[in-house]
């Protein structure tokens, strides 16, 4: 698995989450006349959510390393033990 | 005061300015130093995205539908998450085929064809005239606005002033001018333009800029605030109700839709392709516009609702056209210098969207539209004429200018009774419908032209249906009942409600039905329609893009005969004799050299001038190009599918069976081997039972004729029989524990195990072996030494086969033999050194195999069953150690094993392994 299928992946779980977060129903449960801090709360969870998977990709885009393709570590030492 | 001639200045300077970076851009462009290859740049330039639309309508649209505007950019927003998996790899595709526009981009996915290069075009061209329109109607009005100043006043009704009154024509021509200018200033079309980006990125820049400035200034210079205007809207009845999204059947799915069509409009609309594929420099840029671009679009729309709100608060509700408050605001507080920004932000955003536009949309007619056709007509002879660059770049500015009076017709008749964003979105539907054939092409490998085709045509149609036939009726082309009845009365029919569907509004109805038929007709068709070679071949290669990276040089379609003069010929004529040179050195420095001396052109060499000429014409057109001079002998369907697949499935194969081959070849040697192994056992096991036996018998037939032999030698000689038969017992022991071990049914003793006490009985239980030899026996013996797991009996046994092996080979005179114990890390070293013959280089490993003797050049055969040391290795390794020799020929040789310090339980799981790799092992020889 290389690296760029990796972030791939990865952001394509942001995708899904970004997509579930600003469609129904999880939008109607925002969708009342309430405010906090003086602003309309739908507004504020759209900008919030909005925030979120910005930070989101960038966390993925600059946290994901090439160590992350690779398969996990406990085989690999497995294999080492044994020869 | 803003005087016309003010704002003319200023509109004119920051259009020279424009120009002058462009004019840097693209020197730098030339000299090697790209100003704009880097990722901010990159992201500012997708930020084409947002245009007068954004910067108008958005605030038009909340002002009456509250959160209304937000699906446009939570689209793009979903797509960046994407972009990693599907923009970058259309980038990769497109510069592998150098594609140089969507249509191109199509038309080569399926086959290269010329017929769905127009479809596309046409389809591009129809659904992108509102959106131009759009901006000119920005422009205009915003224009109109801003010279009323200090009053304000909204002009209205264009469509009764003749054209040549009308601000808009001649800002349409203007646009043309600039356009020309900006996109094909020089005489070689090429496919990238830096200096382009770098004014669209600074253009994005400003119109940020322009509208954050207006944000606060709303927010923090009119209100005091959010929370302000939040609590002032909520006494006003007709703003309350805009704190959420109105619920009625179908909200949800229509929210839904519309973020769905801003998804495929960001990835399908022609401009958006130009600038993130066809102008993108590197691949990598992609990694940091995926999160730059969104942050961009939350900038820009951080003050929307603001700024409706204040200005529905200000000027009080339906007083004012809400397209026309980011300017009537700062008016209305008389802010000369903001105004002007303002005014400015919003010809960056309108001009913005119009030049990438009209470049990509003149790229495409010319490409995939007049080409085709033009190197139809045979009386043109067009392939053959000198002047090839001159006509492109002609039917380019034509094409553009061609455009922008379409767009100028469309906003005079029709733009002018809808609000920005309903204009736009109308487009938006129209490039949407690319969406199937794009994802199917790049994912999909069944899919085939005919399908795109049918699609795309159905979809088309829909579209007119529901969103352009409509529009007419509201200009007054048709009549009212078309919309309200359905056409002949026909309700089912109605373009608002087919099938009486009425739960969407029109945009999400006309987006849901068109989508809907497109796919599934694209599917459906392409389903049983039969691929052509040529559709075949571009679909792998779209689809399987990283795979066949660099390779598609080679693996090429072509089979036919050209001659290496005509083709170079051909290039210039396009190119131009400068860019002709360079890049055939390009090609062979990269792939052959040597190619102009033959006269006939190789494969590699078409398909590369194939491809150049792509970047130029497009891909259809070149391929039609190219056919003209080389004379392509028929390819049939059944050779492309055996060059394609089976080649590689045929290679993929053949490389299998070889290493197949191999591995038999190697199993046979070793039976035979082992043969011969077996053989030269039961002949040395024979042997050794034989001599101790054959002692014992002599002795016995001695004792039993002579029985008055005398105590002392009657001692000697039952001695002797005892040692004998002791032996005797050793080799068959050892014969069947080698053939206990080998078959895996050695019973396992596992305990904690002291490799001292190991060492001390391995000693006394050879210490007569020892004593008769006379060897002195050195230990090396830590007071401390941790416990191993293992069976102790069989640790003995390893211990006893060194020594007495150690015994076997020592010098007769003066022996030594010194036994080490040692913790290396999380190993036991055991080392048993003695003085003997040593043991050459290649029977280090020899010795451990079973069955191995070395034979002694003086002394031949050595005494044993050639078993001892294969036991010792199998023990050794069960209990996950290793064994190896260390020597130099004559001066003895010290034998190493290592065992791991692990507790009981450990090694009985590891043994399970062992047993089952040995019955494979078996298995398998």
């Amino acid at each position: 698995m290389t690296l760029d299928s990796v972030i791939s992946r990865r952001l394509f779980g942001i995708f899904l989450l970004g997509f579930i977060l600003f469609d129904y129903p999880i939008l109607s449960i925002f969708n009342v006349e309430t405010f906090l801090f003086g602003i309309p709360l739908l507004y504020l969870y759209m900008l919030i959510v909005w925030l979120l998977l910005i930070l989101l990709i960038v966390f993925v885009t600059r946290v994901t390393r090439y160590r992350d393709a690779l398969p996990s570590s406990p085989s690999l030492e497995f294999k080492m033990f044994r020869h | 005061m803003l005087s016309t001639e003010t704002i003319l200045f200023f509109s004119f300077g920051y259009i020279g300015l424009l120009f002058a970076i462009a004019y840097i851009g693209d020197r730098h462009a030339k000299i090697g130093l790209s100003l704009v290859s880097n990722p901010y740049i990159y992201a500012l330039s997708l930020a084409v995205y947002c245009t007068a639309w954004t910067f108008y309508g958005s605030v038009g649209l909340a002002a009456t539908s509250g959160l209304g505007f937000l699906p446009t950019y939570i689209g793009p927003t979903l797509v960046a998450t994407l972009g990693w998996l599907v923009l970058r790899k259309i980038i990769r595709i497109s510069k592998v085929h150098r594609i140089t526009s969507i249509a191109d981009f199509i038309a080569s996915r399926y086959g290269k064809s010329t017929t769905l290069g127009s479809v596309v075009t046409i389809i591009a061209v129809l659904g992108i005239i509102p959106y131009i329109s759009l901006q000119l109607k920005a422009i205009s009005t915003s224009y109109q606005v801003v010279t009323g100043y200090p009053l304000i006043n909204v002009p209205r009704h264009f469509t009764q002033i003749p054209f040549y009154y009308d601000t808009a024509f001649y800002i349409a021509l203007i646009l043309a001018v600039f356009t020309i200018l900006f996109g094909t200033r020089s005489l070689v079309a090429t496919e990238r333009h830096e200096g382009l980006v770098a004014a669209i990125a600074f253009e994005s820049m400003v119109k940020l800029i322009a509208f954050l400035a207006v944000g606060i200034f709303v927010t923090y210079g009119i209100y005091n605030g959010f929370a302000d205007i939040f609590d002032q809207a909520r006494a006003m009845p007709e703003l309350r109700r805009l704190f959420t999204i109105e619920i009625q059947t179908g909200t949800y799915a229509s929210w839904c839709i519309h973020i769905f069509l801003s998804m495929m409009a960001f990835m399908c609309l022609p401009r958006q392709f130009q600038v993130t594929v066809v102008e993108n420099v590197n691949e990598d840029h992609l990694k940091k516009a995926v999160w730059l671009f969104p942050l961009y679009l939350l900038a820009i729309n951080f003050f929307v609702l603001p700024i409706a709100f204040g200005g529905v608060l200000h000027f009080g509700a339906g007083s004012f056209d809400a397209d026309t408050f980011v300017l009537t605001l700062p008016m209305a507080r008389h802010k000369e210098s903001l105004t002007l920004l303002v005014f400015i932000g919003g010809i960056s955003a309108a001009t913005g969207m119009v030049i990438v536009a009209t470049i990509a949309l003149s790229t495409m007619i010319c490409n995939d539209l007049a080409m085709p056709v033009l190197l139809r007509i045979p009386s043109l002879q067009l392939a053959e004429r000198d002047d090839l660059a001159g006509i492109l770049l002609g039917i380019r500015r034509g094409s553009i200018v061609l455009v922008l009076m379409f767009g100028y017709a469309y906003f005079h008749f029709i733009g002018e009774y809808y609000s920005l964003v309903s204009i736009g979105l109308v487009s938006f539907a129209a490039v949407a419908q690319f969406s199937p054939a794009i994802l199917g092409g790049i994912f999909w490998k069944s899919a085939t032209k005919s399908g795109a085709i049918s699609g795309l045509i159905a979809g088309f149609i829909v579209w007119i249906y529901t969103l352009v036939l409509p529009s007419l009726v509201q200009a007054g082309f048709i009549g009212p009942d078309f919309v309200n009845q359905g056409p002949f009365n026909i309700g089912w029919l109605n373009p608002f409600a087919l099938f009486g569907l009425q739960d969407f509004d029109h945009v999400a109805h006309a987006v849901f039905w068109s989508l809907l038929c497109n796919t599934l007709i694209y599917i459906g068709v392409s389903l049983y329609s039969r691929p052509s070679a040529i559709e075949h071949t571009q679909a792998t290669l779209f689809v399987d893009v990283y795979h066949y990276a660099g390779e598609t040089e080679g693996s090429s379609f072509w089979r036919g005969t050209a001659s290496v003069g005509d083709l170079r010929s051909l290039v210039v004529r396009f190119l131009g004799q400068e860019r002709t040179e360079e890049e055939l050195a390009t090609y062979s420095n990269k792939y052959a050299t040597g190619w102009e001396d033959d006269r006939q052109a190789d494969a590699g060499l078409v398909n590369y001038v194939e491809k150049l000429l792509a970047g130029t014409i497009g891909s259809a057109s070149a391929r039609v190009v190219v056919s003209k001079t080389v004379k392509e002998e028929p390819l049939s369907i059944d050779e492309v599918m055996n060059i394609l697949d089976e080649t590689r499935q045929v290679i993929a194969y053949s490389r299998e069976l070889e290493k197949a081959t191999a591995k038999l070849r190697a199993a046979n040697e070793r039976l035979k081997e082992l043969d011969r192994l077996k053989d030269e056992f039961i002949s040395t096991v024979t042997h050794e039972l034989r001599t101790p036996l054959t002692s014992v018998r002599s002795i016995a037939e001695i004792l039993n004729a002579n029985p008055n032999v005398d105590h002392w030698q009657h001692q000697k000689f039952t001695t002797i029989i005892v040692k004998e038969s002791e032996r005797l017992t050793r080799l068959i022991n050892q014969v069947l524990d080698f053939q206990k071990i080998e078959t895996g049914r050695m019973d396992w003793q596992i305990s904690e195990v002291d490799f001292k006490g190991v060492i001390q009985d391995a000693l006394s239980s050879t210490s007569q072996l020892v004593s008769e030899k006379q060897i002195q026996i050195d230990q090396n013996i830590p007071v401390y030494v941790p416990t191993v797991a293992g069976d102790r009996d069989r640790l003995i046994q390893v211990m006893v086969n060194l020594i007495s092996n150690a015994v076997k080979f020592c010098d007769d005179k003066d022996a030594h033999i010194a036994i080490g114990l040692s913790v290396v890390s999380d190993q036991l070293l055991v080392s048993v050194k003695d003085n003997g013959i040593g043991v050459s280089k290649k029977d280090r490993e020899i010795i451990f195999q079973e069955f191995r003797q070395i034979k002694h050049n003086l002394k031949g055969r050595p005494p044993g069953s050639g078993l001892g040391l294969s036991i010792t290795k199998r023990i050794v390794n069960f209990h996950g150690g290793r064994i190896w020799v260390e020597s130099a020929q004559g001066k003895g040789s010290v034998f190493f094993f290592t065992l791991p310090l692990r507790k009981p339980d450990e090694i009985r799981q590891d043994s399970r392994l062992a047993e089952w790799e040995t019955e494979q092992a078996n298995g398998s020889a």
